[in-house]
């Protein structure tokens, strides 16, 4: 694969995924928060 | 829908308490993997991997991650919490909203009954290449598809009868998915979708590791991911994402309004709208890694550029996957039960929510019991598709799909972000609604995005296919073929929903936000 097909697919992994992480991360922090 | 004070009392007193009673999800995570199963459909495996590569490749990525973060997360958060807000089907609450944006409520449900036809067909198609898989019952002809399996008429407009290859996985189809919307919200539809999406997951990840494992995977990706910049300037690529984020999240579907009302009251919206966004698209990278990895073997095997064999659609799942299929080197049979059988599944996750959203639309029209809804709202769903399941089922397939989603959803998108942010002037108060459960606070970011950018974006977008329409008739078809089944579902459409909500509730139902506030 080429650099820049390598670059490109790494950082549209990481945005969406971590976007993801993220996304789902605020949900469990706030479930907790409810929950005490 | 005018009623007598009297009776409009009684009404909103007996409306409270059917708000409390009516079904809900019984937890956060089967609302996600309901909404994300509804979201994530055939389009993502077959349509977004062929619109990225054709876009730029992996410039494309760049519009497409600022058309999630500016029209389809913002609408996400919106229709959910429009169902969340009035906790009832989009005529109802829209109806709520103002009395006159009653038919855009029907508009949403009605474009679902119109999709629905035809995506159980193709969900059928998927299911009886799910048992040719076991033997590659398929053949080796790039045609047996068209004319060995759905036996297709020699010129679009001759039914030509039904396919009984068709037929029965579609009766397979709808009995399934009948039996889990009639066993209600909780039992029916989170469950199966608890039991569906962990599935879908696992086998397309499965599926995705076997590809990249492939001989040619890397000359695959590299041709998907290769950013080709001189593309970004382009407006018809970012149209292109807009359509490809507006079209992947079912919006203007009613289905999130529909799921966003089974929602707890007390329920995070803006956290569940982001997490279901970013669930969408990730599964469509990981379609497209998935995808493309393929294509880049059956390019190696056929000894040309990825290029050569790129496709989208039903050509790519019905035609170039079964090829690829036979190409491989082991466990063929596998591979094509693990790629078939996704289709089936995020398929049919995708038509649960579309059901329901029309059962749930008639249970609060006529005031009758699901089982009823059920009965009369996915039987005549279930005959009409029987239309697609014809000899000419898949040129009715292409039109009906095309202009409905060109002239139904888009223009219900443009019609409801306009409706609720400029004629009703409700963002702040949804915001407000919003931000009182949601863990991700919302402000002038969401507001900017679905008062400015949305409408300008669906607008454009609308002009453009009218535009490309009216110069050129669609995909080559005979312009009575594209008068009747394209521009006529799509009037179809818009008709029947005023029709429908002209048609006086069988109670009263409507509260308007001026007794609302009174009653609550």
């Amino acid at each position: 694969m080429e650099s820049g097909a390598i670059a490109m697919m790494v950082i549209v992994m990481v945005i969406i995924w971590r976007g993801l992480a993220a996304s789902i991360a605020v949900a469990l922090v706030k479930g907790r928060r409810k929950k005490i | 829908m005018d009623a007598e004070p009297a009776s409009l009392f009684w009404g909103e007193k007996t409306e409270e308490v059917r708000m409390e009673n009516r079904p809900q999800f019984g937890s956060r995570i089967g609302f996600i993997m309901a909404a994300a199963g509804s979201a994530i459909g055939l389009g993502n495996i077959w349509r977004f991997p062929a619109v990225a590569y054709e876009n730029g490749g992996g410039a494309m990525f760049i519009p497409y991650l600022v058309a999630l973060m500016t029209a389809g997360i913002p609408l996400l958060i919106m229709e959910i919490a429009i169902g969340h807000k009035h906790r009832a089907s989009p005529p109802v609450a829209f109806g709520r909203m103002r009395r006159g944006f009653v038919p855009l409520g029907w508009w949403h449900v009605i474009v679902t009954f119109f999709i629905t036809m035809y995506y159980s067909t193709v969900i059928a198609w998927a299911l009886s290449y799910v048992w040719f898989s076991l033997n590659l019952g398929w053949g080796d002809k790039p045609e047996a598809f068209f004319h060995g399996y759905l036996q297709l008429a020699d010129a679009p407009g001759q039914i030509g009868g039904l396919v009984p290859g068709v037929v029965i996985p579609l009766a397979i189809v709808w009995l399934g998915v009948l039996i889990v919307v009639h066993r209600g919200v909780k039992k029916g539809i989170e469950r199966a979708a608890k039991i569906m999406m962990p599935m879908l997951c696992v086998l397309f990840a499965v599926l995705v590791v076997r590809a990249l494992t492939l001989e040619g995977a890397a000359e695959g990706l590299n041709a998907f991911f290769k950013p080709n910049w001189d593309m970004i300037r382009d407006s018809k690529v970012w149209v292109a994402a807009y359509t490809q984020i507006f079209f992947s999240l079912s919006l203007a579907h009613a289905i999130m309004i529909c799921y966003g009302s089974y929602l707890d009251r007390k329920e995070d919206v803006a956290g569940n709208a982001f997490i279901v966004g970013f669930a969408n698209s990730g599964f469509e990278l990981l379609a497209g890694i998935g995808v493309f990895a393929a294509l880049g073997f059956m390019a190696v095997q056929q000894g040309v550029g990825v290029h050569d064999v790129v496709s989208g659609g039903t050509g790519l799942a019905f035609v170039a996957f079964p090829q690829i299929i036979n190409q491989l080197p082991a466990l063929n049979e596998l591979f094509g039960v693990l790629f078939f059988m996704s289709l089936v599944l995020a398929g049919v996750t995708s038509m649960i929510g579309q059901v329901e959203s029309i059962v749930q639309g008639l249970q609060e029209k006529f005031r009758i019991t699901r089982g009823m809804a059920v009965l009369f709202g996915g039987g005549l769903t279930m005959l009409a598709s029987l239309l697609f399941a014809t000899r000419d089922g898949r040129h009715l397939v292409n039109v009906v799909d095309y202009f409905v989603n060109s002239y139904g959803v888009t223009l219900i998108g443009l019609a409801e972000v306009i409706a609720v942010a400029w004629i009703a002037k409700r963002l702040r108060e949804l915001q407000d609604h919003i931000n009182a459960v949601s863990g991700i606070r919302i402000g002038a970011w969401w507001r900017t995005c679905l008062g400015i950018i949305t409408p300008f974006v669906l607008g454009y977008m609308a002009i453009d296919s009218i535009r490309a329409n009216l110069v050129e008739t669609y995909g080559g078809y005979d312009a009575w073929f594209v008068g009747v089944f394209g521009w006529g579902a799509a009037a179809a459409a818009l008709a029947i929903s005023v029709i429908f909500a002209a048609i006086p509730d069988r109670k009263p139902e409507i509260r308007t936000a001026e007794s609302a506030e009174v009653s609550s």
